[in-house]
């Protein structure tokens, strides 16, 4: 029997083939190799690309470098965004592996949101988590946690252990046996042809005649586009860890990418 | 928990049943009489009829209720004839009863009434004592009266025998009517109200009720004997009263409470167990003088009361601060309680056609209440109060509303062993507040027509969901609550209101945890949440998880198939988990001593991941560190106590010296955490994950938590088995205290409160949360059991016997050995998991008999104990016990309504499967009646009902073997085999009775593919010689071992035993798994013990084990000497 630990395992083990290869216009000093790398789906752009800026700031002046970012095909790469979330919206129909080239000059200030250490991505990190936890527990869950859980949360993912993380995040996914559900889902639902970066609207997991709500009902409610199969939509929750819970029954499950 | 009812009375007299499970009352199966009283306990429900006459309705069983007749044939031998029924004149009759005093032919014994019907003829009991006798049954004396034995000596002059015979009740289902009086010289008086109850007061096997009437004449009387075997009872008897009773509430345990026709309220004194009926009244005044007490309704410990001016009154029997500060509260939920119920009635009209009856019933409970005793009649609606049907309305002053109210057994403060004369002193009326403030119109109570609870309920009707639905959890926290029984039924007749007339909790159980949903409907959710449990089944969730899995998996494989060589982003390193515990020390003096812990894990070269859990202490002010690498934990089992968050890990090496690591949390959820986490890596290194296999081993500490066990393929090899300290056995989440299972994945667990639960596949649950536990099959469990501490007293000349014993002695409140003080108020529950649910009682059942007072007696400390006092007798004591309660999660699901004492499944039927047999199971029932299971099937486990097989007495112990052998032992310690049981033939056709081994009684018994195991009461493990296809029954008993306190004989005849007093490097310990060595076809005894997993184990079943070992390939070698060869240590 398929359990939930099983889906949970597979999407966190969720991997990306990329290969990254360095802007034509950048200088460097000898030819840049592409490098390539298994991306994890759930983690964050610069919070695994240590080794791609090793490899490339090799063959570069140092005077030549400042803050790394990413595009593809022309799109800078929002480094506060999932990369399973990155490569579905944007090359999930080409050809494997992704590929991403590599900037470090012309840094994009109106496209993209700077870096500066593996703190901001933490504290983005955990905002997400906290707002995630806002939905779902009023934030009661996340504020009774000691600081050494949060830690344990972001050490997890950095590490990408599972075991880690999920000893802190279940509690977080969690909720009284009475109740069918959370208080609100989290969810936030990214699309590629919007003057909006995401929509997100609080929605209850049970209808007020006590139905459950499936995924299916949530897309027409709150993206009756996305039920027209023309448009291509991404469905990424904030608080990425969550995987989709009982309430979305078997037919919906085809509107999630 | 099982499913109770709560029973109804409509205005038609139609009488209702609402399940704790449903949402619809359902109409009483037998509706031909019409009803204006009921009053139920679980298993019966008393009714007076429109007839005036009395009926009680015996709820169906798949138990059927016997009792047996007896009479003795006796017998004189004479120099001519031999023994022959010629008596002397002095000698008693010919058929008599067991004294020789009453004369008893056969023939003479009739059936007590209708309702009765004979099982079978008239049949000699060949069984003595436990002991089979000569053809015939006959026993031989000296002379009448004597002591009689088996055997026939040269001065036997007399003889006798008994004949038995069973009768069964057979009025299942239906009112079976009570004759009205017996003594032709009272008056026709019909009778007015009924209460029953009385049921705490005695415990099986004396089962007693308390059936109370009240006639019109205001005369109370009492139904004599009236108890689960002998559900009519056989006489009313007449209590004189001080005035013209009204009406009278009989609560589950001592309090009985009467209305007189001035308005005063009566209260019996001196009800106890010896005294069912109580010795004398006490008035107590009603709260007002112009305002007589116009109705009463008891519980355990509170009473309440409606006076004339329709005021609510409530009366605690603890003392009065107590009671105040709880009295509130109750009767502010009664307020809302009430409009909960207007709600229900605004529900109900918005439903229409709906066949069946909708409920409107409002309830609240409290930790483990009972509905008690009965409750009130209630009108609703004023204009249909006079289409009142008048037949059944004799007294104009009927009652108007009141309720009934168990409490909380958390409101008895400890230590109170109260009787009812304390009740009485106590019972000061106190005024709870009025029940429904600002609803409550002070109205002439005795015209009917003028209800003031009608004008309540349309006043605010939108309030009331939110207040009705919130008050239910938040009311569970106190100990006094009500039952408010009101409603409305769906209007489907010429009436557009039908209304109840009469509401009876009685026999309905409902506890906090676990509130019926009868008032979810009232919410305005009703559809909804039938909905609810509709539109997603568990297959379909099953199914939908899957195709997410097989989605993802797909996707993983198009993502990653061809890139498999790329680097990982994220290198694999280690993590470490660190905390502070308390470790109990390796070196003496053993005491806590604060730890750090680090638990590393880290992933392997074979991409294998592996845990290493060290232990950072300090001795001498020198730094150590000790280290335990998870891969060799072979358990992790919680200790729980008063007061340590504890868990012990057991390596084969630990397991071997009884002395595993233990280390201590500071909080349960810290445990918890810890337990999760370290029992997942050992599961992790070991590769063990999901359910258990259909051939797992499954054991249960004497802490109840559930372990199981992978079998590998060499367990069970005839060379080289795997010793059993390496089993490696993991938790699953539950209480139990004992489960036995088969080879296809049945298996079947009894708590320690004897429900029957069944395995639902699932793993985790209990402290085992998130990833460690299924996410479906897991289900609330919960487990109640005794705790026990004696009271001792000594004799002394001038006072008699007092609590002042020689310095010399015991505590005088201690535990069983006397060796612990165990004082009421010190005493806590057995760990902070149990919580208690009772108030302190004296347990009557304690081996010995005791008198009426719970005393037994001994010529001094510590001493065999008897039930009576002699001469000799300088010292006494008493056991007193309390309930407490422990509610946990675990993949279990009950199996209703019979509680057990013992199960066993056939280890393995592949053919009985094949040809559509059901997988055979039998049970003994908690009171010792044997059960066949029909309908059990691996994907049907828990079967569909019980057959019953009769027996002559109570039985103890059963065990069916792998071809249908059933065996079992009764309660006097004989074993008996059952004939001719084949699949076709699930209950066999009739008992032999096997003797016991000499002087021993028999205690249990397990039956492999051929052997036969029993145990006695004295811990030894006998076999059975002689067994053979032709002869199942066998010839003798062979002894094996002592100090034997389980046995389990598996599908390959093996034996695996609970052992105690188990050498180790460090201690004895009781309570060891041991493995039999040298098990073979030709030498079933087998000639060794193999020691595994040790101290505090209670239970063991290998019987789902058929996993044969591989075929050796060395089969030439000489066989080598098993590991261990000696028996367990005789102390």
């Amino acid at each position: 029997m398929t359990d939930d630990k099983d889906v949970l395992r597979d999407v966190w083990f969720g991997r990306i083939p990329t290969c990254f290869t360095l802007y034509q216009d950048e200088i460097t000093e000898r030819e840049a190799e592409p490098y390539y790398l298994l991306l994890p789906r759930v983690s964050y752009l610069t919070l695994v690309t240590d080794k791609v800026k090793k490899h490339f700031q090799k063959v570069m002046r140092q005077e030549d470098i400042s803050e790394i970012w990413f595009e593809y095909e022309g799109t800078p790469l929002k480094w506060h965004y999932p990369i399973g979330l990155l490569f579905d919206l944007l090359a999930s129909s080409s050809a494997l592996p992704w590929n991403i080239t590599v900037h470090f000059k012309s840094f994009p200030e109106k496209d993209l949101l700077h870096c500066p250490s593996k703190d901001a991505i933490e504290a983005h990190f955990m905002s997400c988590m906290k707002e995630a936890d806002a939905l779902k527990h009023k934030s009661q869950v996340i504020n009774e946690m000691q600081k050494k859980d949060h830690k344990q949360l972001w050490m997890g993912l950095q590490n990408d252990r599972f075991d880690q993380f999920w000893a802190i995040n279940r509690k977080l996914m969690e909720y009284p046996a009475e109740e069918n559900g959370f208080r609100y889902i989290p969810f936030r639902i990214y699309q590629t042809t919007t003057e909006r970066p995401f929509i997100q609207k609080l929605f209850r997991p049970v209808a007020a005649d006590g139905q459950l709500h499936t995924l299916g009902d949530l897309l027409k409610e709150v993206c009756p586009s996305a039920v027209d199969p023309e448009d291509r939509v991404s469905l990424c929750r904030s608080g990425w860890s969550a995987v989709v819970r009982s309430w979305l029954t078997a037919t919906s499950t085809s509107e999630f990418k | 928990m099982p499913n109770s009812v709560l029973w109804a009375v409509d205005l038609f007299g139609r009488v209702y049943t609402l399940s704790t499970a449903g949402q619809y009352w359902e109409l009483c199966k037998d509706s031909q009489l019409e009803f204006k009283r009921v009053s139920a306990t679980t298993q019966c429900c008393w009714g007076i009829a429109c007839d005036n006459q009395v009926y009680v309705y015996v709820c169906a069983s798949d138990v059927p209720i016997r009792r047996r007749e007896e009479a003795y044939e006796n017998q004189r031998w004479n120099p001519v004839g031999g023994f022959c029924e010629k008596l002397l004149l002095s000698d008693r009759w010919a058929w008599s009863d067991v004294s020789g005093l009453q004369h008893r032919p056969l023939d003479g014994v009739a059936l007590p009434s209708p309702h009765w019907e004979w099982e079978s003829d008239w049949y000699v009991d060949e069984n003595f004592g436990g002991e089979p006798t000569e053809k015939g049954g006959w026993t031989y004396a000296i002379d009448f009266p004597a002591t009689y034995t088996r055997d026939k000596k040269w001065n036997s002059c007399v003889r006798r025998r008994k004949w038995i015979r069973y009768r069964r009740y057979k009025s299942r289902d239906i009112w079976a009517k009570i004759p009205s009086k017996d003594d032709p010289k009272e008056l026709p008086d019909p009778f007015n109200d009924l209460s029953v109850g009385g049921w705490e007061i005695t415990e099986e096997p004396v089962g007693r009720l308390s059936v109370w009437a009240v006639s019109l004449q205001g005369k109370v009387w009492y139904r004599e004997d009236v108890s689960h075997s002998n559900p009519e009872g056989s006489s009313w008897s007449l209590l004189d009263t001080p005035g013209e009773v009204v009406q009278i509430s009989c609560g589950p345990h001592d309090l009985l409470w009467a209305t007189l026709w001035e308005g005063q309220a009566l209260v019996r004194e001196g009800i106890n167990r010896s005294n069912p009926k109580g010795s004398s009244w006490s008035v107590v005044e009603p709260p007002g003088s112009e305002n007589g007490v116009m109705h009463v309704s008891v519980g355990v410990n509170v009473v309440w009361a409606v006076t004339k001016d329709q005021k609510v009154w409530g009366i605690g029997c603890e003392d009065r601060t107590v009671y105040f500060r709880q009295g509130v509260t109750p009767s502010e939920l009664s307020g809302k309680t009430w409009k909960a119920i207007v709600v229900a009635r605004e529900c109900d009209r918005s439903h229409s056609g709906s066949s069946s009856s909708l409920l409107s019933a409002g309830c609240f409970f409290g930790d483990e209440v009972r509905g008690s005793g009965e409750s009130a009649p209630s009108d609703t609606d004023a204009s249909s109060e006079v289409e009142r049907p008048g037949p059944g309305q004799p007294l104009p002053a009927e009652p108007l509303d009141d309720s009934k109210y168990p409490t909380g057994s958390s409101a008895s403060g400890p230590g109170a062993g109260r009787t009812a004369e304390d009740t009485t002193e106590d019972a000061c009326p106190a005024e709870g507040s009025r029940a429904a403030g600002p609803d409550t119109h002070p109205g002439p109570a005795p015209t009917p027509a003028e209800l003031p609870w009608t004008n309540i309920d349309l006043k605010e009707p939108k309030k009331v969901p939110s207040h009705s639905a919130a008050g239910f959890p938040e009311t569970t926290s106190l100990s006094s609550l009500g039952l408010l029984p009101l409603g409305l039924e769906e209007p489907y007749g010429v009436d557009d209101h039908p209304l109840w007339a009469w509401v009876s909790g009685g026999g309905c159980v409902v506890e906090a945890c676990a509130m019926p949903r009868w008032f979810t409907v009232q919410a305005g959710l009703s559809p909804s949440v039938q909905t609810l449990s509709l539109s997603i089944t568990p297959a379909q969730t099953a199914a939908w998880r899957k195709q997410i899995f097989q989605q993802l998996t797909e996707r993983t494989k198009r993502e990653l198939e061809n890139f498999r060589h790329y680097e990982q982003a994220v290198e694999q390193s280690v993590w470490v988990k660190t905390g502070a515990l308390q470790w109990w020390c390796d070196w003496k003096p053993h005491k806590w001593v604060d730890v750090r812990v680090a638990l590393e894990q880290f992933t392997g070269h074979d991409g294998a991941r592996d845990s290493i859990l060290f232990i950072y202490y300090v001795v001498h002010e020198e730094k150590k560190y000790a280290h335990i690498f998870l891969n060799e934990v072979v358990a992790l089992v919680p200790v729980l106590n008063e007061t340590k968050h504890s868990f012990a890990l057991y390596t084969p090496e630990r397991t071997r010296q009884r002395w595993p690591v233990r280390l201590a949390a500071a909080t349960e959820q810290d445990m918890n955490d810890w337990l999760a986490l370290l029992s997942l890596s050992c599961c992790e290194s070991r590769k063990v994950q999901g359910r258990p296999s259909p051939q797992a081993i499954w054991s249960i500490t004497c802490k109840g938590d559930i372990f199981v066990s992978e079998p590998s393929p060499d367990l069970e090899a005839h060379e080289h088995p795997l010793p059993c300290d390496q089993m490696f056995w993991r938790q699953i989440g539950g209480h139990l205290r004992m489960v036995e299972a088969n080879s296809q994945g049945v298996v079947w667990g009894i708590g320690y409160d004897h429900t029957a639960w069944v395995y639902t596949g699932g793993y985790g649950g209990g402290c085992f949360q998130g990833l460690a536990s299924s996410t479906s099959n897991i289900y609330t469990q919960s487990d109640v059991k005794c705790v026990h501490i004696y009271e001792n007293q000594r004799w002394n000349p001038v006072t008699g016997y007092t609590s002042r014993g020689l310095p010399t002695d015991r505590y005088m409140w201690s535990d069983a050995s006397g060796l612990q003080e165990c004082t009421k108020a010190g005493t806590k529950p057995p760990s902070l998991q149990w919580a208690w649910v009772s108030d302190w009682f004296v347990d009557f059942s304690v081996p010995g008999g005791t008198d009426q007072e719970g005393w037994q007696y001994a010529s001094d400390f510590p001493a065999s104990y008897h039930g009576s006092k002699t001469m000799k007798d300088f010292v006494r004591r008493r056991c007193w016990a309390r309930k407490c309660k422990l509610v946990t999660s675990g993949p279990w699901l009950e199996v209703p309504p019979i509680t057990l004492r013992d199960v066993s499944i056939i280890p393995e039927s592949p053919d009985a499967e094949r040809s559509g047999h059901s997988i055979a199971l039998w049970a003994i029932s908690d009171k010792g009646d044997v059960l066949c299971r029909l309908g059990v099937s691996a994907l049907n486990p828990a079967g569909s009902s019980w057959l019953h097989v009769g027996t002559d007495q109570p039985f103890a112990s059963i065990s069916i073997g792998a071809c249908y052998q059933v065996w079992a032992v009764a309660r006097d310690g004989s074993a008996f085999y059952r004939g001719s049981v084949y699949p076709s033939q699930p209950a066999g056709d009739c008992w032999y009775h096997i003797p016991s081994p000499p002087r021993q009684r028999l205690k249990q018994v397990s039956v492999g593919q051929t052997s036969v195991y029993a145990l006695d009461e004295n811990g030894n493990l006998w076999y059975r010689q002689g067994i053979t296809p032709s002869y199942p029954q066998g010839s003798s008993w062979e002894h094996v071992s002592n100090n034997v306190c389980r046995v389990s004989v598996g599908p390959l005849d093996q034996v695996w035993v609970i052992a105690n007093k188990v050498q180790g490097s460090h201690s004895l310990s009781r309570g060891t798994v041991c493995h039999r060595t040298g098990v073979q076809p030709h030498e079933p005894k087998g000639h060794g013990w193999d020691y595994g997993i040790g101290g505090g184990w209670d239970h063991i079943s290998v019987r789902a084990n058929a996993t044969r070992a591989p075929r050796s390939s060395s089969q030439e070698q000489e066989p080598s000497a098993p590991p261990e060869a000696h028996g367990p240590v005789c102390c």
